[in-house]
């Protein structure tokens, strides 16, 4: 059995990297735990909790940021931006369920350091866009910032970039900053419901791709398949019988209407059109944010997340289902692809990595048993002058490698 | 500065018959009289002769270029349209200019992907002017776009007034092709988002010039917005136009630009464009909103009362584009406008908290009196960005060091109200020495591992943004603190 160690101040969380670099001891980085089972599985003889650095420090909704220690549980951070009518815009995805974890478990750290975002992020971006600062610990044993409180700040290397995404393998943040948004007034999704048989995955492209490519300032772009849309809790989704494309506008309530009507002028020839108003869109946005889809889905052995140029999205997704067995979503317009498949030898990495290898983009296996994040390369395989660099920043973060050494790739 | 290296400077004829290998033709200056158009960028109070500029064509030839220069310990300082405001081209004695200027190539425009990909010679404004025949357009909108490379862009993660809606450049690049100090091409991110590994396109953007050379950039563009309708309000005093910026975010809105001018600035604008500005206020604000036709007037209308409602003694909402672009004017020819009114300026680029503003104003005119100097104040007030001016005359022994120690001052401000240093332009030379104000050595220290990684010799663009390079030898070595568990009361389990 491991030690478990949870510092509670930031002089305490300090002194417990001190000791790991010290003692040259591994440790994985843990809080909320939702996404313990995302990324390679590691051999650490400690665990670092960061659960009890909890706590929203700094607020301010005028000027639209919040700063918060690392554990503090996202669902927190949530009720205290509603409450002020705001929301971090780039919806922070909740994968617990999904990897079989409880559901609102995540941090505001987790969500950092995993740079995750939902379905808004063609147009408000992703974690990475949305970090304006850290203070952290590198696996130095020293302590470092970087960023402010401000959204616009070009003073030296945008360290803020490189934490999010680096699944804490750098080093480990005890404050986050992250920017505030206000809450859209009114939100409308528009369906379109697929009466075409067979294949209309293509189709769905093309409708998304007009939309994205119009100026009605179009929030979320996805398409369901007839299997994904079955499992939706929204009535007009499930109900479809066939694949189902939904855009989402948000705004205040003039526009939403205005954009609506002229959006639904547009699209009205491929197929017919569905409105969701906002409560049963919030709930589907937030199913394709969470991956509703696949979760519960045991005969789902691996779930893939694949970042492709968005007009290749269908192209790509109906090339790997030809030779692997599984099922597929599209988010982002077409641009991220969650796939699930049923057991396939390597969980299907060569076939997939070799589909994305011209249109260029990153496969990442967000779910799968430990034993084939251990034998499969779970992130997107880097080039060699990639890897030299990343391997040299690992080095200069973290020499030692007690920092969830191993997380993204063997030694980082 | 770095003190120049003589014996690279003593090879000044040898190493530019090498590179005319490798770049033939007119791609190589090593005449003063030639090399005389390179000695600054767009911070001109400093000037310098480059040893050599190479003007290379291909990304091939930029990777020899490096390759042979890292293998002969030259440094390079990169330039893109040499416009940049902190001295981020700055030549070195002893370094090679390598401009990108012939890399003018758009490379590919796609509407279905909503991308275009671009050589980084091409100027900001060249990518919408590539792509607005079909309704499209780049965002950032730096007040330089019309000659400013979308290179230089990146390197200087580059604003403008569109950025507090539509984001900085990092938010709106989705990809590069660089090329690293020993001559390797890498790519960073393509037409897809997010990176698989670590964000190194986020890394890369807003870096100076310091990691490596831009010779490729994939840019997201967006369909233009129905209508833009622009309101021109005018304060009795800046505390009221501070309030109205902060009340009009807190009332839910984010307005396409939203940009503030002080009394001065009014006045030296309204004498060179007369774009019709009411001269009786102390503070001006432009708020911009743009979005179908009835979410545009549904918010003019909201940001007209919330104005009212801060004292606004003027508001004139435009109604056409073309008197949209005359409130602009004044704003958009605010430098060249205090040109006019003084022989010299020097532009200070600090972020602040929005909250701060009328108590920055306030003690910004202390420090004039102080400095004897005239500021001027032109202000992104959205996004908490301060473009202070500073006035002075160059000829007159000893203003020009006043006007730097105000900026000094003016940037250490912005630090200690919870600002930063750089908004927009960048650190370059110009505020390289103050980062100590907002970075203790050890946030300084890690930034610089970072550069290690990808230039361990410091031939990059040396002398910029970082005060003090260290040896990467002396940045990786670690300091271990020796002992047992130095804190029984950490909870365990």
């Amino acid at each position: 059995m491991s030690d478990t160690l949870r510092p509670e101040t930031a002089d305490q969380l300090l002194d417990t990297v001190k000791w790991a670099v010290s003692e040259k001891t591994p440790m994985e980085v843990v809080a909320g735990g939702s996404k313990r089972d995302f990324g390679r599985p590691m051999q650490t003889a400690a665990t670092l909790d960061m659960s009890a650095m909890s706590g929203i420090d700094t607020y301010e909704p005028e000027e639209l940021f919040v700063t918060a220690r690392a554990g503090t549980p996202m669902q927190e951070l949530n009720a205290a931006l509603d409450e002020k009518g705001q929301q971090f815009s780039f919806e922070p995805p909740d994968l617990g369920p999904l990897l079989g974890a409880e559901s609102n478990q995540g941090t505001i750290g987790g969500i950092a350091a995993t740079n995750l975002a939902g379905p808004r992020r063609i147009k408000e971006g992703a974690a990475r866009d949305h970090v304006l600062g850290f203070n952290a610990v590198s696996g130095r044993g020293e302590v470092f910032k970087s960023g402010g409180t401000v959204v616009k700040n070009v003073t030296g290397f945008d360290l803020s970039k490189l934490m999010a995404g680096s699944f804490g393998t750098l080093a480990v943040m005890s404050h986050v900053t992250l920017k505030t948004l206000p809450q859209p007034e009114k939100i409308r999704t528009l369906l379109v419901c697929w009466r075409i048989d067979g294949v209309y995955d293509h189709g769905a492209m093309k409708v998304m791709s007009k939309a994205l490519g119009s100026s009605h300032d179009v929030s979320g772009a996805a398409h369901l398949p007839a299997a994904a849309a079955a499992a939706s809790s929204v009535d007009y989704v499930n109900a479809s019988g066939g694949g189902v494309t939904a855009l989402r506008l948000e705004g205040p309530g003039p526009s939403v209407e205005h954009r609506l009507e002229a959006l639904k002028s547009e699209i009205k020839d491929f197929g017919r059109i569905e409105e969701l108003h906002t409560v049963n869109s919030r709930t589907f946005w937030e199913e394709v944010r969470d991956v509703r889809p696949f979760v519960g889905r045991d005969d789902l052995e691996y779930v893939w997340r694949i970042s492709v140029p968005p007009a290749d999205g269908s192209r790509i997704a109906l090339f790997i289902l030809e030779s692997l067995k599984g099922e597929v979503f599209y988010d982002w317009g077409g641009g991220q692809i969650w796939l699930g498949l049923k057991p396939v030898v390597n969980a299907g990495a060569e076939v997939i990595r070799a589909a994305i290898a011209n249109s260029g983009g990153h496969a990442t296996l967000v779910k799968a048993p430990a034993d084939i994040r251990g034998e499969v390369p779970v992130m997107q395989p880097l080039s060699d002058a990639e890897a030299l660099i990343a391997g040299k920043i690992k080095e200069g973060f973290d020499p030692e490698g007690v920092l969830n050494p191993g997380r993204m790739y063997s030694g980082i | 500065m770095p003190k120049p290296d003589e014996s690279v400077i003593a090879r000044r004829a040898e190493l530019a018959a090498a590179l005319r290998e490798i770049v033939p033709g007119e791609g190589v200056i090593d005449t003063e009289e030639e090399l005389r158009a390179f000695d600054c960028d767009g911070l001109m109070a400093y000037k310098q002769l480059p040893l050599i500029v190479v003007l290379p064509e291909t990304t091939e030839q930029v990777s020899k270029v490096l390759k042979y220069c890292h293998e002969n310990s030259v440094k390079i300082v990169p330039r893109g349209a040499g416009t940049g405001l902190s001295g981020g081209a700055l030549p070195l004695a002893d370094a090679i200019t390598l401009g990108l200027g012939k890399f003018k190539q758009i490379l590919d425009i796609d509407f279905e992907n909503r991308c275009v990909v671009t050589q980084p010679g091409v100027t900001n404004l060249g990518i919408t002017q590539a792509v607005e025949h079909a309704g499209f357009y780049y965002a950032p909108d730096p007040s330089s776009q019309i000659a400013c490379s979308i290179g230089g862009n990146v390197a200087e993660n580059s604003g403008g007034v569109h950025c507090l809606k539509y984001g900085l450049t990092t938010n709106n690049v989705l990809g590069v092709e660089m090329v690293l100090m020993n001559g390797d091409v890498v790519r960073f991110g393509g037409k897809h988002l997010d990176a698989g590994g670590y964000d190194l396109l986020g890394v890369i953007t807003g870096s100076e010039g310091l990691l490596g050379v831009i010779t490729e950039v994939t840019v997201r563009i967006l369909k233009k917005p129905e209508v833009a309708r622009a309101l021109l309000i005018g304060f009795p005093t800046m505390l009221d136009a501070g309030k109205c910026v902060a009340d009009v975010i807190a009332d839910g809105i984010i307005p396409g630009g939203m940009e503030l001018m002080d009394k001065p600035i009014i006045h030296a604008t309204e004498d060179f464009v007369h774009a019709g500005y009411p001269l009786d206020v102390e503070g001006l604000m432009i708020v911009e909103l743009d979005g179908p036709e009835a979410e545009v007037a549904y918010l003019v209308e909201r940001v007209e009362k919330i104005a009212r409602a801060c004292n606004a003694t003027t508001v004139r909402i435009s109604e056409s584009d073309d008197e949209r672009a005359r409130f602009w004017s004044g704003r958009k020819n605010a430098f060249p406008a205090v040109g006019r009114i003084s022989p010299d300026y020097i532009c200070v680029d600090g972020t602040i908290p929005r909250k701060k503003l009328a108590e920055v104003l306030e003690r910004i005119s202390e420090y004039s009196e102080k400095h004897g100097l005239r500021v001027a104040n032109v202000f992104h007030a959205g996004d908490g960005n301060l473009h202070p001016l500073v006035l002075f005359d160059a000829n007159q022994p000893g203003e020009l060091e006043a006007a730097e120690a105000l900026c000094a001052d003016i940037l250490t401000l912005c630090v200690e109200v919870g600002g930063v240093l750089s908004g927009e332009h960048g650190i370059g030379v110009e505020k390289r020495d103050l980062m100590g104000t907002m970075f203790t050595e050890d946030d300084l220290k890690q930034q610089q591992r970072v550069k290690c990684a990808f230039d361990p010799e410091h031939l990059l663009n040396p002398g910029k943004v970082y005060p003090e390079l260290h040896r990467c030898a002396e940045l990786g070595k670690m300091h271990i603190h020796h002992g047992k568990l130095p804190f029984p009361d950490i909870p365990r389990f």
